[in-house]
Parts: structure tokens; C-alpha cells; sequence
């Protein structure tokens, strides 16, 4: 079994902040982390490793400097990682890079599709959600997302055969059923993530992580970076500013604060 | 090596960093040219962050910056697409709220567009009442694209995307828009690759407007798709100029369904299409009786880390019983296990706009107040003077939210 699993390194957007003078992001000093949902995918791909001995491959795609959430995978047990970088992927939105990473599972799976490709829920920097769907549509495999229990079941021969998944959506949880290829997208819902072993760590930080570039993926130079992106940033500013309104100080007098909240919600006709 | 989307000519920077400040990716900086100009420095661009916005391009007072010109390969013959497409989400056969919503903004974008476009819903399922067909048209469909097909009674994303492609690809609408729901993001991102096109996820403003396409040079009338973006700190407006459709999807409660008129007339089409075999088996659908839809409150009383424990909630849940609403919570809580994350505010929760959100110990950073946008009232309860929430909240209360909150249950109850 090959089970493929996609990360992204992210800045820490929880701290990324606009400089109020100028407009702009204030980048420096923001770490660069490993997308929290990825993690939890990447969970569900090590537990088929215990139990069906599924080699494990992780993919990003980034700048070089994100063969740091690909050392920090191997860590904690994946077998091998690829880095798909180039300057030509750049500025590829979620049509390009779907394109992109597909070429590259598909290289490190031989030409076709692995069994399983994970993908965490979504990133948390540009929050799309949308490059795992991508990846299903040009692996042609079948998609199932929001995934938050995951259970694999082996043939006769020991195999992994078949699944059955938890996919939470709006109207509830759908247990679904079927066969491997297939692509999953991962929910925090799942098994939590596992701690590299210290031995992990140290072999990761020696391990070589190929990296695979537009030669390397034979990609079709129109269809990936920013001029394989049908979709275009034009302008950005600001978000709109809400107005704040009144506030008092009911520090040390809660009884005031109390009262002052419930006239404010019967003045507005909040409460009959 | 892909050059950057921007030239930047050396002979012409005077290496002020206007270009630094005006770009809002963080894509340019500074690097030390000694001899080239008198500051000694010039700007160099990152291409891998470089977006093409050409916010620089302006911001540079020396012309020194370009952009580069490349080869567009897009969709053959552009004109040809032409109607507003609302993909209408339904469940059990009643059609969602979101899908009304987005049939009163496509009045608007139709109203803009002008030229002959139509308004559209496509609405997929089996045995489709014509009660649901009948809302669409009221809610402003001058066509109802219908698929009725066992196939589709259940939620299958690999039979939807086949579905909403084929129509796509026969009546080739100019814009399709879809809810952000659950249903919505999966499968449309599915369709937009199929049909290979652009998709923009969340957005918060819409509109159509004639613009120059900055390839071509081209008049065109563009979907303008404004969205949050580095977790809601920067707003980006982005356009899918040489593509069709141009795809959006948009969350639950983010415009405003306008009511609806029985007056209005309009044509259901139903389409016969060959699908795709279904290659999941859905085996149940396990629904939560006391499961809420907090994005579909009027009055939500929320809380954050400040609680410190989940046993607190106990206070909220009966704050809210007093007032007739519901309880949420910040990611924090989630986190923590206090919560299920169906009750979640914010970028990575649910968008709600209820009449009143009523929030304590939620200090307000930037994703959750995202989320919280489209409040009529917000109203705060914190400790922290400086809590950014009281930057956003009607009314803010400075205080310990244990002495306040039973002392509001007792005013209140």
C-alpha cells in the first residue's frame, strides 16, 4: 500500500499582523510552521504504516525553505519526502498548484495514482480548501472530504482492501464506503497527532529530500506558476474598519457592568 | 527559470522602498547595490511571493517597475459565455438558505452585466418537488436547470462534479456561483479543475464591472471576487480574466437573501444527462437532533478562552435560554476540547450574522472577528481593556466575566 500525503508550510497566520501605517503585512518575525491539518492527515497515512506496513511519501510544494515540514514528517515516520519547487511554480493559485502536485504524485507512484493521497481539511493561510478536490480531478480518483475517522479493513490475504470513513458535513456524519484509489481530505476530528521519536528526529535531519522541479515533473509550461493561473490578485487592501461603540469599565463594580449591559440589550429591543 | 511577474529596471530604481511599502505580499525588498544610486540599495522581487498585483508597479515614483508581458493561453472564444449561475444546494429537497442568498446577489451582478445575461439555478437531485423549483424562480431564476436522478439522491461528489460539468460545458455560463458550505467547497474546486477554469473560495464581495483585461488590453465585463486573505488581515480582489466561468463560492449568511417575489416569472429546464457511476457508497447519514446551525441564529451568545473551563459554558447556554438563542464559541474553545466545532465563529468555524452576538472572554483576533462580520449588534464582555474585540463591539463591558455573567442571568431571567 502507498499512501501519499501532502503538506504545506504556512506562516502562522494566528500572528501574522498589518502594519497600520503602510498597509502591509508585517512578515518578519512570523514562523513558519507545518499547516495544522496536515498533520492530522499525515496521522491517519503513519497509523495505515502500523498496521498494513504502507510506505508512506510526503509532498510539498514551496520555496526550499519548506524541506522543514517534509524533515519534520519523515521524523515522525514517513518514508520519503519530495520537495516540488521552482521559481516557475510561483505564484500558481489553486488550478496550477492542483496541476502541479498531481504531476508529482504521480511521478513518485510510478505514473499512476497511490492507493490513498491526504490532504489536511484545508491550509490555513489561504484557506481554499480547495487544492486536494484539484489533485482528484487530475488523478481522475475519487474524492471524499471531511474526513474524521478513518477505517481501513484488509482481504483475505492481509491486503488493505476496502474503507469506511467519517466524513462530517452540514447535515451530519456520512459513513461512506469504497475502494482504494482514492483521495481524502482530513478533519481535526481525527486521531491526534504523534510525537517525532527523538531517533526520528536525527535521521530526518540527515535524510536527502529530492527535489522535483518543472524539468523533473516533463510540466507543461503553460499550465503552471502564474501563467498557468486562470485567477489573477488585482488589488488588496485593508479590511473595512467596524466602529467600536461604547465601553465602560466595570472593574471592581460587575453589579454596574451587569446592569449597564442588560439596559443596553432592552434599549436596542434585544430582550422582551 | 520563470522570470518574475515584474521587471525592475536597475538603471531606473533609486532604491527609495516605496515599492517594499506599496506591496502587500511582502514580495519586494531592499538588498545593498553598493554604486548603483545613491542609496546604494535596489529592489529585488521574490517571485514565489509575487501575486502580479501590481500594487508596485503604481507605487514606484520613478517608472523603474513593469510588469512582464506573457503568453496567455485561456478559454477559446470568451463571448460565447453568458448567464449568472447559482448553484441550488438542497437537502431532503428543501433548497438551502445560501442558494437564496446567492440568487439575490445575482439580481445585482445580472442588473450589472447587462448584455442579455440571464439569472440561472441549476438544482441536482431525485423526485424534486416543484415547490423548490417554484422558490427558485421567485427568488429571481429566469431558469431552473433541473437533474433529477436517483443517482443523485445522496450526496456523491464524483456524480455532482460530473453533473454540474456537463451543464457547464453545454450552456456555458459566464459566472457560477456556489455556497461555501460543506457540499459546496468540495466538489465545486472538483468542477472549476474539470471544466479548467478559476475558483475563488469565500468570497465576501461581489460585483460585475467593465475592466481592462491587463493582458489583452481588452474592455471586458469582469466578476470582481473580493475575499479575506493571510487569515482576514488583507482584503484581495481577484478577477479570472481569459477564463470561463469565473467561479466563486461564497459562505452561508456572508449577503443578504432579499425576499422573495411569486410574481416573478420564470422557465424550469428539465436536463436529461448521462451520469457518472457513483464510486463511494454513502451507508447512513448520522444527524445530531440537538445538532445546531449557529450560522442560522438570530441571537448567539458565544465564548472564548476566557471561560477557562468547559463546565462554564453552563452559564452561557442559560443566558442564551433567557434570550432566545444559541451558544458559540472561539477556536480556542474548540481546541480545548470545551466545544464540538460545529459551534465554532470565525475563519475556520462558521460565518454567522446574527441580530445580536453577545460574546465573553473572546479577546477578538482577526479570523474570529472575520467570522463575526455581518453581527448586527456585537456586544463584549472582557477583562482586557485592550482587547481588540471592543474595537469591534456596539457595546463593551471592561470586567471580570464571572461576576458579570451571573449578575446579567439574574437582570435578565
Amino acid at each position: 500500500m502507498h499512501v501519499v500525503v501532502c503538506v504545506k508550510q504556512v506562516p502562522d497566520t494566528t500572528n501574522v499582523r498589518i502594519n497600520p501605517k503602510t498597509n502591509t503585512l508585517m512578515r518578519e518575525g512570523v514562523e513558519s510552521i507545518v499547516n495544522p491539518f496536515d498533520e492530522y492527515a499525515l496521522e491517519q497515512a503513519l497509523a495505515l504504516k502500523d498496521k498494513f506496513g504502507a510506505r508512506v511519501s510526503v509532498v510539498s510544494m514551496g520555496p526550499p525553505q519548506a524541506k522543514a515540514v517534509l524533515r519534520e514528517a519523515l521524523a515522525r515516520g514517513a518514508d520519503d519526502a519530495y520537495l516540488v519547487s521552482s521559481r516557475a511554480f510561483g505564484g500558481a493559485d489553486t488550478l496550477a498548484t492542483s496541476y502541479t502536485i498531481s504531476l508529482a504524485i504521480r511521478k513518485i507512484s510510478g505514473g499512476g495514482a497511490p492507493d490513498l493521497v491526504l490532504f489536511g481539511k484545508q491550509a490555513i493561510d489561504g484557506d481554499t480548501a480547495q487544492v486536494g478536490p484539484g489533485v482528484s480531478e487530475f488523478l481522475d480518483v475519487p474524492l471524499i472530504t471531511y474526513v474524521k475517522e478513518m477505517d481501513v479493513s484488509p482481504s483475505a490475504d492481509g491486503a488493505p482492501a476496502a474503507w469506511r470513513v467519517v466524513s462530517a458535513m452540514d447535515d451530519g456524519e456520512h459513513v461512506i464506503e469504497g475502494s482504494f484509489p482514492a483521495v481524502m481530505t482530513v478533519l481535526k476530528e481525527a486521531a491526534p497527532p504523534r510525537y517525532a521519536p527523538l531517533s526520528g528526529a536525527i535521521a530526518a535531519g540527515r535524510a536527502e529530500i529530492a527535489v522535483l522541479d518543472e524539468k523533473a515533473l516533463a510540466a507543461d509550461a503553460a499550465k503552471i506558476g502564474l501563467g498557468g493561473s486562470p485567477t489573477k490578485v488585482v488589488t488588496i487592501f485593508p479590511p473595512p474598519a467596524r466602529d467600536g461603540g461604547e465601553k465602560i469599565d466595570a472593574r471592581g463594580d460587575a453589579a454596574r457592568g451587569a446592569r449597564a449591559l442588560a439596559e443596553f440589550l432592552s434599549r436596542k429591543g434585544l430582550v422582551k | 527559470m520563470a522570470d518574475a511577474p515584474v521587471y525592475i529596471d536597475p538603471r531606473l530604481c533609486k532604491g527609495c522602498g516605496k515599492c517594499v511599502k506599496g506591496c502587500g505580499f511582502g514580495a519586494l525588498k531592499m538588498v545593498d547595490a553598493p554604486g548603483t544610486n545613491k542609496a546604494g540599495k535596489l529592489a529585488e522581487v521574490d517571485p514565489s511571493a509575487c501575486r502580479a498585483c501590481s500594487a508596485c508597479v503604481s507605487a514606484c515614483p520613478f517608472k523603474a517597475i513593469s510588469e512582464v508581458k506573457r503568453e496567455v493561453v485561456g478559454t477559446d472564444d470568451l463571448d460565447s459565455y453568458r448567464d449568472i449561475w447559482v448553484f441550488a444546494e438542497q437537502n431532503a429537497g428543501r433548497v438551502a438558505d445560501v442558494a437564496f442568498e446567492l440568487l439575490s446577489k445575482g439580481l445585482e451582478l445580472k442588473a450589472q452585466r447587462g448584455g442579455g445575461a440571464r439569472l440561472c439555478a441549476v438544482l441536482l437531485g431525485a423526485g424534486l418537488s416543484d415547490d423548490a423549483k417554484n422558490a427558485l424562480v421567485a427568488a429571481g431564476a429566469d431558469v431552473v436547470y433541473v437533474v433529477d436522478s436517483p443517482a443523485l439522491a445522496d450526496y456523491e461528489a464524483n456524480v455532482y462534479v460530473d453533473a454540474v460539468s456537463q451543464l457547464i460545458i453545454k450552456h456555458r455560463p459566464e459566472v457560477v456561483l456556489a455556497g461555501a458550505t460543506a457540499v459546496g467547497r468540495a466538489f465545486f474546486a472538483r468542477v472549476a479543475v474539470k471544466v479548467r477554469t478559476g475558483l475563488t473560495a469565500d468570497c465576501t464581495m461581489l460585483k460585475v464591472e467593465e475592466t481592462k483585461n491587463k493582458d489583452t488590453g481588452a474592455m471586458q465585463m469582469l466578476l470582481h471576487q473580493t475575499r479575506p486573505a493571510f487569515g482576514g488581515n488583507i482584503m484581495a480582489t481577484i478577477m479570472t480574466p481569459n477564463h470561463r466561468p469565473q467561479m466563486a463560492t461564497v459562505r452561508p449568511k456572508v449577503f443578504k437573501k432579499a425576499p422573495p417575489d411569486p410574481a416573478r416569472r420564470g422557465k424550469v429546464v428539465m436536463e436529461a444527462l448521462k451520469l457518472a457511476a457513483a464510486k463511494t457508497k454513502l451507508v447512513k447519514v448520522i444527524r445530531d437532533p440537538g445538532a445546531v446551525d449557529i450560522a442560522a441564529q438570530e441571537i448567539l451568545v458565544s465564548g472564548g478562552r476566557g471561560l477557562k473551563k468547559a463546565e462554564n459554558f453552563k452559564m452561557l447556554f442559560r443566558l442564551a435560554e433567557i434570550l432566545g438563542g444559541e451558544v458559540a464559541c472561539s477556536r480556542a474553545c474548540v481546541d480545548a476540547g470545551w466545544c464540538p466545532v460545529s459551534r465554532q465563529v470565525g475563519q475556520t468555524g462558521k460565518t454567522v450574522a446574527p441580530r445580536l452576538y453577545l460574546c465573553f472572554g473572546i479577546s477578538g483576533a482577526i479570523q474570529h472577528l472575520e467570522g463575526i462580520r455581518g453581527a448586527d449588534t456585537i456586544v463584549a464582555v472582557n477583562s482586557d481593556p485592550c482587547a481588540p474585540i471592543f474595537g469591534v463591539a456596539d457595546f463593551g463591558v471592561v470586567g471580570d466575566l464571572f461576576e458579570i455573567l451571573p449578575r446579567l442571568i439574574e437582570e435578565l431571567g
